[in-house]
């Protein structure tokens, strides 16, 4: 596997990357922080990934910076066949409420950034007999509720798009994987409440590639948020409106 | 983000107390924040990770766990703090490294590792986890980011290697790993009749054998007293292993807590003439995984929680050489008096202690035990435990312990305590560092 990882220094991108390069991946790392790039892509090779791991910044907010990074990542993967999207930003419903600036950023990142990286990279990947895309959204996105309903549209908004990519570049070789994550403890969470179904990077990470390897379109993890969104999708609206959650 | 207050225990879980929880994947200090505690993955016992009052911030580096330099000719791995022995063993025991020191789980940081000075199965003759540590970077109380080492910052080092994470934030380690032929190992296990014939055992074993450990049957009396299973362990070499498949392990979890009565006395008796009946059995050596060998329980996740509601109490203490075998004999009978059984009740023998200021092993017997905690009853049994320690020149494990004096450890550690504290008073003159553990044995306030 030739991966191409965005946001792998941090939370559930860093826990895949780990675990594919454990499994002898070439993985090439986009970014921010140049900094931050290079200590896990040392970090990669010692864990098994093939030497050296390369790295280039990347930027979910600037898309102009897109092809060039992605030209980076095909020069030093000798074209890659697997695009992993886990960055994005994430804050507190009344943060992004009080913050119109915050707000505005998210929604871009999260959705403009990430649509239009994914939809680059199908086209890239259609090209040359096809790939995969792995992009993570989250259970906000299944049905918005009072408490995230800024960040879950966002996600929403990424869902959609990669149910249509997955449709539109099937024929083309192109498997698009749309991960849904429930409550995970990694740094972006850090600070929330923990509530029940809390999983782990780790596991996530074995859950989201056996999903890859699989083709499977949507993935929940931890599994059971599957059913947990099935509960929470199905409420009427004047029930939900009750809850606080 | 202020984090939310959360319960936090000790893997005995007890004591139990609120505290914010920081956990990221960037170790720092946060600018003014006091006080502060750092944790790793939770598998100190007792208060050594449990933060001093509910305005702490405890500081949990297990998201930090990334390898930040490996050189494959010497061992030599520098990671960052919150890299876990199990994705040390998994990443480096395929190539043929395995860890110089291992306590009895591998669900522990590195730098939980360095703090508590941890020792293994290899004590006798490889000393402590701390004795394979040549650098160390920490966040001090005044912001600093500090290198220290045996040979840089001496003194801080000795006082951070078993300092329980209050001389300031590992953030990083440099130490080396150990070259093995195979992942597995040959395990030779002998039914022992008393307590002299096991201490006999060990002392003998350890000539030809790097790990040995004894298993004691904490209900047996009189003569029978100190009866077990002694069991001896090395690295098995390839020709011995020779088409064997991987090892593969299966993990299970306890789903809830178990009713307290689960753990009487009629089921560990049961549980111990078994245990002991199943290893007097086998004769010959065997080759089993590292996983077997070392961290049999791992293979129980939430293993605490058979101890029910109330949580249990480890025991771990040494009595040295010069004070012979009657301290150990008299803790056996103590507990046998009490009808305190411990499921692992575990015997071995100590190599020569390390230069580290609060490092818990010196040359002599270590005896470790489980205590269900039924109140002041257990407490108090502690403490009776302690003055035999006391009397014969020994000291209690403090990643272990939640209940011991301040004056008893304050025995147990003369001269050392107050050099360690002479140090502490030069790096963290405020007590910025501050864990329910210190409050309790050194007097910071809470």
């Amino acid at each position: 596997m030739k991966v191409v990882a965005v946001g792998a220094t941090r939370g559930m991108g860093r826990a895949l990357a780990q675990l594919l390069a454990e499994r002898g991946a070439r993985v090439f790392l986009l970014g921010r922080d140049p900094g931050e790039l290079a200590v896990s892509a040392r970090d990669l090779e010692a864990r098994g990934a093939a030497v050296p791991v390369k790295t280039a910044v990347l930027d979910l907010a600037t898309p102009a910076g897109f092809p060039a990074a992605l030209d980076a990542a095909d020069a030093a993967l000798d074209r890659f066949d697997t695009l992993v999207v886990t960055g994005g930003l994430f804050a507190r419903q009344e943060e992004l409420a009080a913050d119109p600036a915050r707000l505005e950023r998210m929604l871009h990142v999260n959705f403009t950034g990430t649509a239009v990286l994914c939809q680059m990279v199908a086209e890239r990947l259609a090209g040359r007999g096809g790939g995969t895309i792995c992009a993570f959204s989250s259970v906000a996105g299944d049905r918005s509720r009072r408490s995230n309903y800024l960040y879950g549209a966002s996600k929403a908004g990424l869902s959609a798009v990669l149910d249509g990519l997955g449709q539109a570049y099937a024929d083309r070789g192109v498997r698009v994987v749309c991960v849904r994550p429930g409550f995970v403890k990694t740094g972006m969470t850090a600070g929330l409440p923990v509530p029940p179904f809390a999983g782990e990077p780790e596991s996530v990470a074995s859950a989201v590639l056996a999903a890859m390897t699989a083709g499977r379109p949507v993935v929940y993890v931890p599994a059971i948020w599957r059913w947990v969104m099935l509960v929470i999708r199905a409420l009427p609206r004047f029930v939900l409106r009750r809850l606080k959650f | 983000m202020a984090p939310a207050v959360e319960e936090i225990g000790g893997w005995g879980r007890r004591p139990v107390r609120p505290g914010r929880v920081l956990r990221s994947e960037r170790l720092a200090l946060p600018a003014s924040v006091a006080p502060v505690l750092p944790r790793g993955l939770g598998r100190a016992y007792g208060d050594a990770a449990v933060p001093a009052s509910a305005e702490s911030l405890v500081i949990e580096t297990a998201r930090a766990n990334r390898i930040l330099d490996f050189d494959p000719t010497s061992g030599r791995l520098t990671c960052e703090a919150g890299l876990s022995l199990a994705e040390i063993i998994r990443v480096f025991l395929p190539r043929g490294w395995f860890l110089p020191v291992t306590p009895g789980t591998k669900f522990v940081t590195v730098g939980g590792c360095v703090a508590s000075d941890v020792h293994g199965k290899n004590h006798h003759r490889e000393g402590t986890f701390g004795g394979f540590v040549e650098r160390l970077r920490l966040w001090t109380a005044d912001g600093m980011l500090v290198n220290a080492g045996p040979d840089v910052e001496r003194e801080l080092f000795l006082a951070t290697v078993g300092g329980m994470g209050l001389t300031g934030l590992i953030v990083e380690v440099t130490f080396r790993l150990r070259r093995v032929e195979s992942p597995w190992i040959v395990l030779d296990v002998r039914s022992v009749a008393s307590l002299d014939e096991m201490v006999e055992g060990l002392r003998e074993s350890s000539r030809d054998w790097i790990y040995t450990v004894g298993w004691i049957d904490c209900l047996a009396r009189g003569s029978a007293l100190g009866r077990g299973v002694l069991m001896r362990g090395r690295h098995a070499s390839l020709d011995e292993t020779r088409g064997l498949a991987p090892p593969r392990h299966r993990a299970f979890t306890v789903p809830c807590d178990a009713p307290e009565w689960l753990l009487n006395p009629i089921f560990m008796r049961l549980f111990n003439r078994l245990y002991h009946t199943r290893h007097a059995a086998i004769r010959k050596p065997r080759v089993v995984s590292c996983e077997q060998f070392f961290y049999p329980l791992d293979a129980l996740h939430d293993w605490n929680r058979l101890y029910g509601a109330r949580g249990f109490l480890q025991y771990q203490c040494v009595i040295p050489n010069s004070a012979g075998a009657a301290p150990v004999r008299s803790l056996l009978e103590k507990l046998a008096a009490r009808g305190a059984a411990s499921f692992l009740a575990v015997i071995k023998d100590f190599g020569p202690g390390s230069d580290a200021f609060l490092s818990f092993p010196l040359a002599g017997t270590t005896l470790s035990l489980d205590l269900p905690y039924r109140g002041q009853k257990t407490e108090m049994l502690v403490h009776e435990l302690n003055a035999v320690v006391i009397q014969a020149g020994g000291r209690i494990y403090l990643a272990k312990d939640a209940v011991t004096r301040p004056e008893d450890f304050a025995s147990m550690m003369k001269p050392r305590l107050e050099q360690w504290k002479a140090v502490r008073d030069r790096w963290d003159p405020h007590r910025r560092f501050r864990s329910a553990q210190s409050v309790r044995l050194f007097g910071d306030h809470a």
